[in-house]
């Protein structure tokens, strides 16, 4: 039998696998990119799943505004990449570097 | 939900927003008819569109708190009084923007139409009643934001703080997000007033509801920009167009004091004791980190950048006292921050036209010499913001030291004192390069006459506010009674 707790553990590591992707990525800005969408989708599991748990139905539709959100944030994240691409030639986390102090 | 009824719930209180989402949608509109030679009466609209709002705003001004939209949104004194605070500033933020961005090919419609609908999100978030609100009103603005930094498509700087400023807000969100979706397990509801009371109970766990409260704080902070989840606000102030970061760096400030005030006061009050804990390390973080880095710039936007993360740690000071008095000190706080950090910016803009910046510290020398009013704005401003009197920043970070000192944490009241005054160090040096300094560029400076009224209002708000602070004290004060 799943219970709660399984898929709170789930969204957990899901998340755990989102912030230590972000911090230890050193290469790809899209791979930045795919932990953020990673983290909102284990905020997603937490709500349905307390959600289903709860018979309560207002975290379901917070979930649909997160993907809502979610999605207008992923055009605007790859709309800022379109714009460092060009200005830079290079999505390379480790080039961006050039303010400092 | 048990009860199946449906209501109507009370439009009219909220008429502001009603009318602020209309009009922007307007303003976006009627921007597509407006030839490019006379772009600026975009500006205009859209400068009217929020001083009509605002007026709206004081029009309603309500007697005691009530909700409407099932309890999605909150029409209280508090909110009402930080959004005329907002929304002013945000006025002003735009009104100064023209030159600049002419100069610089960035006076276009999606300018203002992104501002007219980060005002909207920062009123959303102040009115918030519930997680919905609290989170669709914060995204509105942070996302509006990021476009804003990055509309300079041409700047490698601008591009790269908007992707820090993207990468580290979409994260704050996140854990935020997180931090609720644990509390809506705990508690079974998403409104913060049923969130509180079902904590109050004492019936929950506490080790879920710890994990919950780390997490909320963390997102909290991370938009106020507290130490040691700041790292984004001074590349984000230094890399965006000035204008924009005038506008980043003042308005959002009050309106992140209201999703603090929503969140850890509305949601969590029963859980003071532990948030305190948590805010009293980054406070004393934030004004050690914030004033001593700030010494080393030699930008002025990354030295006001710093000097943003040690207001937060005196903003931070107040709510974490847990009182009325402290709350109110930190909503007084939070405004006159706002106004003195628009005119700090402000500051910059003046100086800088075509191809030229204007932001390093030394492009203020022998500033008494080209125009010795604004030299004497600045003057007013880095005062104020150095906590010296008779300017309205001596009474706000009084107010907040008496409210920490009334609740026996006398030893962080030394503490805030003491970094403030190596903090004086650097806002002085400022004063110190205007007045006594021979001027390395003598171009004359070139702005509209609205940005010298406004410009000039702001610095004179400073000092008069300083004179008579009781007017807008005692609203603060009058609005937690």
């Amino acid at each position: 039998m799943i219970g709660l707790s399984h898929y709170l553990v789930l969204s957990g590591v899901l998340f755990s696998i989102a912030v230590a992707g972000i911090f230890l990525n050193r290469k790809n800005v899209i791979v930045l990119l795919m932990c953020i969408e990673l983290m909102l989708l284990a905020v997603n599991t937490n709500f349905i799943a307390f959600s289903a748990f709860l018979h309560d139905l207002s975290g379901q539709v917070f979930v649909f505004f997160i993907l809502t959100v979610a999605a207008a944030e992923a055009a605007i994240g790859l709309a800022i990449l379109v714009v460092l691409f060009r200005n830079r030639a290079s999505i390379n986390v480790e080039d961006m570097g050039d303010m400092k102090g | 939900m048990t009860d199946t009824a449906f209501t109507i719930p009370a439009f009219m209180l909220a008429l502001p927003e009603i009318w602020l989402l209309t009009a922007a949608c307007a303003v976006l509109l009627a921007d597509l008819f407006i030839p490019d030679a006379r772009r600026a009466l975009t500006l205009w609209l859209s400068v009217a569109v929020i001083l009509v709002t605002a007026g709206l705003v004081v029009i309603g001004f309500p007697d005691a708190s009530t909700t409407t939209f099932e309890g999605m949104f909150i029409h209280d004194p508090m909110s009402a009084v930080l959004k005329v605070g907002m929304l002013v500033i945000a006025a002003f933020a735009l009104l100064c923007s023209r030159a600049y961005l002419a100069d610089r090919g960035l006076l276009k419609g999606e300018y203002f139409t992104l501002a007219l609908f980060s005002v909207l999100g920062m009123m959303v978030m102040i009115s918030a009643g519930s997680f919905l609100t609290v989170y669709l009103g914060l995204e509105l603005l942070s996302l509006s934001l990021y476009a804003m930094v990055a509309l300079d498509r041409d700047s490698p700087i601008a591009a790269e703080a908007a992707m820090k400023y993207f990468v580290l807000g979409a994260i704050a969100s996140g854990l935020l997000l997180y931090g609720m979706s644990l509390l809506y397990g705990v508690t079974g509801s998403l409104d913060l007033a049923t969130v509180s009371a079902a904590v109050a109970d004492g019936q929950i766990a506490r080790a879920p509801l710890m994990l919950a409260l780390a997490f909320v704080v963390v997102g909290l902070t991370f938009k106020l920009g507290a130490v040691p989840f700041h790292m984004w606000v001074p590349d984000v102030y230094h890399g965006a167009p000035t204008s924009v970061t005038l506008f980043i760096g003042s308005a959002p400030k009050i309106a992140a004091f209201a999703l603090l005030m929503r969140m850890l006061v509305d949601g969590l009050e029963s859980l003071h004791a532990d948030w305190q804990q948590l805010l009293i390390i980054l406070s004393v973080l934030s004004l050690a980190i914030g004033n001593i880095v700030a010494i080393a710039q030699t930008n002025i936007k990354r030295m006001l950048a710093y000097s943003t993360i040690s207001h937060v740690g005196f903003l931070l000071l107040g709510v974490l006292a847990g009182t009325a008095a402290g709350y109110s000190a930190s909503m007084f706080y939070a405004l006159v921050y706002a106004l003195m950090a628009a005119g700090g910016f402000a500051m910059v803009l003046l100086l800088s036209r075509q191809g030229f910046e204007g932001d390093r510290l030394d492009d203020f020398r022998g500033l008494n010499e080209r125009s010795p009013w604004f030299a004497f704005v600045m003057l007013i401003l880095m005062a104020s913001m150095a906590g010296l009197p008779p300017t309205v920043g001596f009474f706000a970070k009084v107010e907040v030291l008496a409210a920490v000192v009334d609740v026996e944490l006398v030893w962080l009241a030394v503490v805030a004192v003491a970094f403030s005054i190596v903090g004086a160090y650097y806002y002085l040096r400022v004063i110190k390069l205007m007045y006594f300094d021979q001027a390395e560029d003598t171009h004359a400076l070139a702005v509209g006459p609205e940005f010298k009224v406004a410009l000039s209002a702001n610095g004179l708000a400073v000092l008069g506010l300083g004179l008579f602070p009781g007017l807008l004290l005692g609203l603060c004060a009058a609005v937690f009674l």
